[in-house]
C-alpha cells in the first residue's frame, strides 16, 4: 500500500530547507527581487542546489545525483511553496531532469544534478501531461521558431527545445533570445523563447521526454501547492487570533471559524492526495490516476486558500506591501500549471472509466 | 508483550488450541477473550494484554486468515466503541468484569442514552432526571435517537443529578438496565420510512448507585470519553478505491450510458476525485495510528464524509433520471444494523442526511476543529455559569 507519511530522513530535510528558507527567503525580500530586473533568488538557489545538493534528488547517485526519490522532492516543494522561493526548482530540478532522464543524457543530467547549471524544458507552463506541445523548426541542427510561456527562462543555462523533427534539443541560453513577459505570478516569471538559427544539441524525442516531465511536473506542483495552502491557512489563524474588532478577537466569529475548519479539513485532504502523489511517482504503481487525482484537487484548495487568507486579511490582505498577494498570484498561476483541473479531471474520465456521454 | 513475533505466535497458539472450524461461535469468542486477544491496549484479564493498540493487526490478520468468527462490529458498535472505552477509564473493577467481556462478544448489546428531544448539540442542557432515594436513584425522562435501544440489554445513561448548578456540573453517568421497569423502547420512524433508532421513555426507573460512572456530578467529563470514541471511531481497515458511496453511482454511470448527460459529467468526476482523495486521507490517518502518531485529522473526516455521502447520493438520484422519481420500499422496518450503502439510491439519498446530525453535527464538529485543532477562540458563553434550573428552555 501507499506509504503517506513522512519518514524521519523526510522530516530532517523538511526541517533543514526550512530553516534555510526562514534565515534566506523572508518575505520582503522576495517583494523586493520580483520587483528588480533579477527576480531569481541565486544566493538562495545555490544553498539550495549545490550546498544542500538538492537538485539531484531525482538523479541516480552513478549519474552525479543523490538517487532520492519524487517523495523527497515533494517535500523540498512543499517548503518551497510555503515561502513562495523564486527558485527554478520544479522547472529545473524536476521538470528539465526528468525529460533528460528519459532521454538518458548523462553529462547534461550531471550538470544539473550539481544545480551549478540550471535548465528548462522550453513547453508552455500551461501544458499538461495529455496536451499537445508546440514545436520550433529544426534544419540541419539549428533551430529556428518562437516559444512562449517558458517559465523560468530567464534563469535557465539550458534550454530543452522540442523541435518538428520530434527530437528534444539543448540549446545553451545564450544561443537563444529570452524576452522576460509580465507574469500573474512575479516568483515563477515566464519568458518568450526566440531561436533564430541556434545550434541545438539533439539529446532525444521529444515525445516521451515531455509527457514523463510534465506528468512529474503535475504530481509534485501537488506539493507544492499544499506549501502555498499551509502558509495561507496557519498565517490567517495566527492573523485572526490577534486581530480584534467589535471587541473581540475576529477568530472568534463562528462565521469564521467555520471557514477557516473547512480550509483545514481541505489542507488535511491536499496533503494526503500530493503525499499519494509523491509515492506513486516514486514507486511507478498507478501513477497516472494519482496524479490527475492530486492535481484535480490540489489546484481549487490552493486558491481558495490564498483567497480566504487575503478576504480574512480584511485591508491589509489588499496591499502589495502583506505577502498574501505573492501566495494568490503563486496559486492561481499553479491552477493553469501543467494542467488545469478540469484537463486532469478530464484524463481521468479515461483512465478510470467514467466516459463522457 | 509488546512483541509482534511473540503475539503472532501467541495468536497461533490460541488457534491451534480452539480451531474455529469445530468450536462453537461463542465459546471461541469467550476463550479469545480470556486470552486477552479482544483487544490487546486493554489490560490483562479485561481481554487485552496491556500491548500497543497497533499491534491489535497483528492478531486480526491471523485470526482473519485461520477462519475465525468475528464478533459482528455492526450490531455491537456502540458497546465497542462507545460504551467500552468509557467503562474502561471510568468503571471500577467490579463494574469492568462484569460488563466488558459479554460486551465484545455480543452476548449483550449496548445503547446510548444521551440524546434528548431539548437537548442535542447542546447536549449538556439535558433534562433527565436522577434523584437520590436510598442506595440508588430514580430516573425520569425522555431519551431519543437511541439506535439499538430495541436490543439493548445496556445503556450507558447521562442524566442530571442537581439541577442547582450550571448545566455542565449536575450531570451523572450511570449505566441502566434495559430490562427494568419503567423503561419503554418506542420505534421512532424516519424520512426513510424505516425505525433505525428509538424514543425512550424513562419513568420511575430504579437505578442502583453501584451502575454509577464516575463521581456523582462527574457525568460530563465521562461523557467526554465517550462522545471523543463516537467521533474518532475510524475504519480499521484500508478501503478500496470506489469503496464508499462513489462506488455504487459509478458503476450506475458505466451500466446505463443512456443516463449521462454533460453536467452530471463534470459532477461526478469532481465527486470522484474527492472521494478518492477522502480515501487517501483517511488511509494516512490509518497508517498514522498504526505507527503510534495519531494526528488531529480525525476530528475533520465525519465532516468530510458527510458531505461527500450527500452530494454523491443526490447526484445519483438526479442520474437515475424517470427511476430517480422511485423508491424501493417505505415499509416501516426496524433494522438490525444500517447499510449505508445498501438499498437503493433514493434510501441512500435520504439516509445520508443523517450523517450531518448523528454523532455531532457538522456545525458542532467545525466548532470543535477550530477551537481544538486551530487554536481559536471560543465563542463568548452566557450559559457557563448559570444554574441549569435558571436556564432558559
Amino acid at each position: 500500500m501507499t506509504d503517506l507519511l513522512y519518514s524521519e530522513e523526510e522530516e530532517a530535510l523538511r526541517a533543514a530547507v526550512r530553516d534555510l528558507l526562514t534565515d534566506h527567503c523572508a518575505p520582503a525580500g522576495v517583494l523586493a527581487r520580483t520587483e528588480s530586473d533579477a527576480p531569481h533568488d541565486r544566493a538562495l538557489w545555490k544553498s539550495l542546489a549545490e550546498d544542500m545538493g538538492l537538485a539531484g534528488l531525482l538523479v541516480p547517485e552513478e549519474q552525479g545525483g543523490q538517487g532520492a526519490s519524487h517523495r523527497e522532492a515533494a517535500v523540498v516543494l512543499e517548503e518551497l511553496g510555503r515561502a513562495v522561493a523564486p527558485v527554478p526548482y520544479l522547472t529545473s530540478a524536476v521538470v528539465a531532469t526528468e525529460a533528460l532522464l528519459a532521454c538518458g543524457d548523462g553529462e547534461l543530467l550531471g550538470r544539473l544534478a550539481s544545480g551549478r547549471t540550471i535548465g528548462a524544458l522550453a513547453v508552455g507552463l500551461h501544458t499538461g501531461p495529455a496536451a499537445g506541445i508546440r514545436t520550433v523548426r529544426a534544419e540541419n541542427g539549428t533551430l529556428h521558431g518562437e516559444l512562449t510561456g517558458i517559465a523560468d527562462a530567464a534563469a535557465a543555462d539550458v534550454l530543452l527545445v522540442p523541435a518538428d523533427d520530434g527530437g528534444l534539443y539543448a540549446v545553451a541560453a545564450d544561443a537563444a533570445t529570452v524576452l522576460p513577459q509580465t507574469s500573474l505570478d512575479l516568483t515563477r516569471p515566464l519568458a518568450t523563447v526566440r531561436l533564430a538559427g541556434a545550434a541545438g544539441r539533439r539529446v532525444g524525442d521529444a515525445g516521451p521526454a515531455v509527457r514523463r516531465a510534465l506528468r512529474a511536473a503535475a504530481g509534485l506542483l501537488a506539493a507544492e501547492q499544499l506549501g502555498v495552502a499551509d502558509w495561507a491557512l496557519t498565517e490567517t489563524v495566527r492573523y485572526l487570533k490577534e486581530r480584534k474588532q467589535f471587541n473581540r478577537p475576529v477568530g472568534g466569529f463562528q462565521a469564521l471559524k467555520h471557514r477557516l475548519a473547512r480550509l483545514w479539513l481541505e489542507v488535511v485532504h491536499l496533503r494526503a492526495a500530493a503525499r499519494a502523489a509523491a509515492d506513486a511517482l516514486a514507486s511507478g504503481k498507478d501513477t497516472d490516476v494519482t496524479v490527475a487525482v492530486a492535481q484535480a484537487y490540489a489546484a481549487p484548495v490552493a486558491v481558495r486558500a490564498t483567497e480566504e487568507a487575503l478576504q480574512l486579511h480584511g485591508g491589509i490582505g489588499m496591499t502589495w506591501e502583506h505577502p498574501v498577494h505573492l501566495y494568490l498570484k503563486r496559486a492561481k498561476a499553479d491552477s493553469i500549471a501543467y494542467g488545469t483541473a478540469g484537463a486532469h479531471r478530464e484524463a481521468l474520465a479515461a483512465l478510470v472509466d467514467l466516459q463522457a456521454p | 508483550m509488546t512483541d509482534t513475533e511473540e503475539l503472532r505466535s501467541r495468536t497461533r497458539e490460541f488457534l491451534a488450541q480452539h480451531p474455529p472450524a469445530s468450536t462453537d461461535r461463542l465459546d471461541f469468542l469467550r476463550a479469545r477473550f480470556d486470552a486477552g486477544l479482544a483487544w490487546v491496549h486493554y489490560p490483562e484479564g479485561l481481554g487485552g494484554l496491556g500491548a500497543p493498540r497497533s499491534l491489535q493487526a497483528v492478531v486480526e490478520a491471523e485470526l482473519e486468515a485461520a477462519g475465525a468468527p468475528d464478533n459482528d462490529p455492526r450490531r455491537i458498535g456502540i458497546g465497542l466503541g462507545m460504551a467500552a472505552p468509557t467503562l474502561l477509564a471510568y468503571g471500577t473493577e467490579e463494574q469492568k468484569r462484569r460488563y466488558l467481556r459479554p460486551l465484545w462478544t455480543g452476548e449483550e448489546v449496548w445503547c446510548q442514552l444521551f440524546s434528548e428531544p431539548g437537548a442535542g448539540s447542546d447536549l449538556a442542557a439535558l433534562g433527565t432526571r436522577a434523584v437520590r432515594e436510598g442506595d440508588g436513584w430514580v430516573v425520569d425522562g425522555q431519551k431519543v435517537w437511541t439506535s439499538s435501544a430495541h436490543l439493548a440489554r445496556w445503556a450507558i445513561l447521562i442524566a442530571r443529578t442537581d439541577p442547582g448548578v450550571p448545566k455542565h456540573q449536575g450531570i451523572t453517568y450511570f449505566v441502566c438496565d434495559m430490562t427494568d421497569p419503567g423503561v419503554e423502547v418506542r420505534p421512532l420512524r424516519q424520512i426513510t420510512g424505516e425505525a433505525e433508532f428509538n424514543e425512550v421513555f424513562l419513568t420511575g426507573v430504579r437505578i442502583p448507585d453501584d451502575r454509577r460512572l464516575g463521581a456523582v456530578g462527574d457525568g460530563w467529563r465521562v461523557a467526554q470519553t465517550t462522545l471523543n470514541n463516537e467521533r474518532v471511531a475510524i475504519g480499521g481497515m484500508a478501503q478500496p478505491r470506489e469503496g464508499g458511496m462513489i462506488g455504487p453511482v459509478a458503476k450506475t454511470w458505466r451500466e446505463r450510458p443512456e443516463l449521462r448527460t454533460h453536467e452530471l459529467h463534470q459532477r461526478l468526476l469532481t465527486l470522484w476525485v474527492e472521494a478518492e482523495v477522502a480515501r487517501f486521507t483517511s488511509e494516512r490517518l490509518r497508517q498514522q495510528l498504526v505507527a503510534g502518531q495519531p494526528g488531529p485529522e480525525g476530528a475533520g473526516m465525519k465532516l468530510a464524509f458527510a458531505r461527500l455521502n450527500q452530494e454523491i447520493s443526490g447526484l445519483e438520484v438526479e442520474l437515475r433520471g424517470e427511476e430517480g422519481l422511485l423508491y424501493d420500499d417505505w415499509t416501516m422496518r426496524r433494522p438490525e444494523h444500517v447499510d449505508f450503502t445498501g438499498r437503493d439510491a433514493g434510501y441512500r439519498y435520504l439516509r445520508s442526511k443523517g450523517n450531518s446530525i448523528e454523532g455531532g453535527t457538522s456545525e458542532v464538529l467545525l466548532n470543535i476543529v477550530a477551537e481544538r485543532v486551530l487554536g481559536l477562540p471560543a465563542e463568548p458563553r452566557t450559559d457557563k455559569d448559570v444554574a441549569w434550573k435558571d436556564l432558559a428552555r
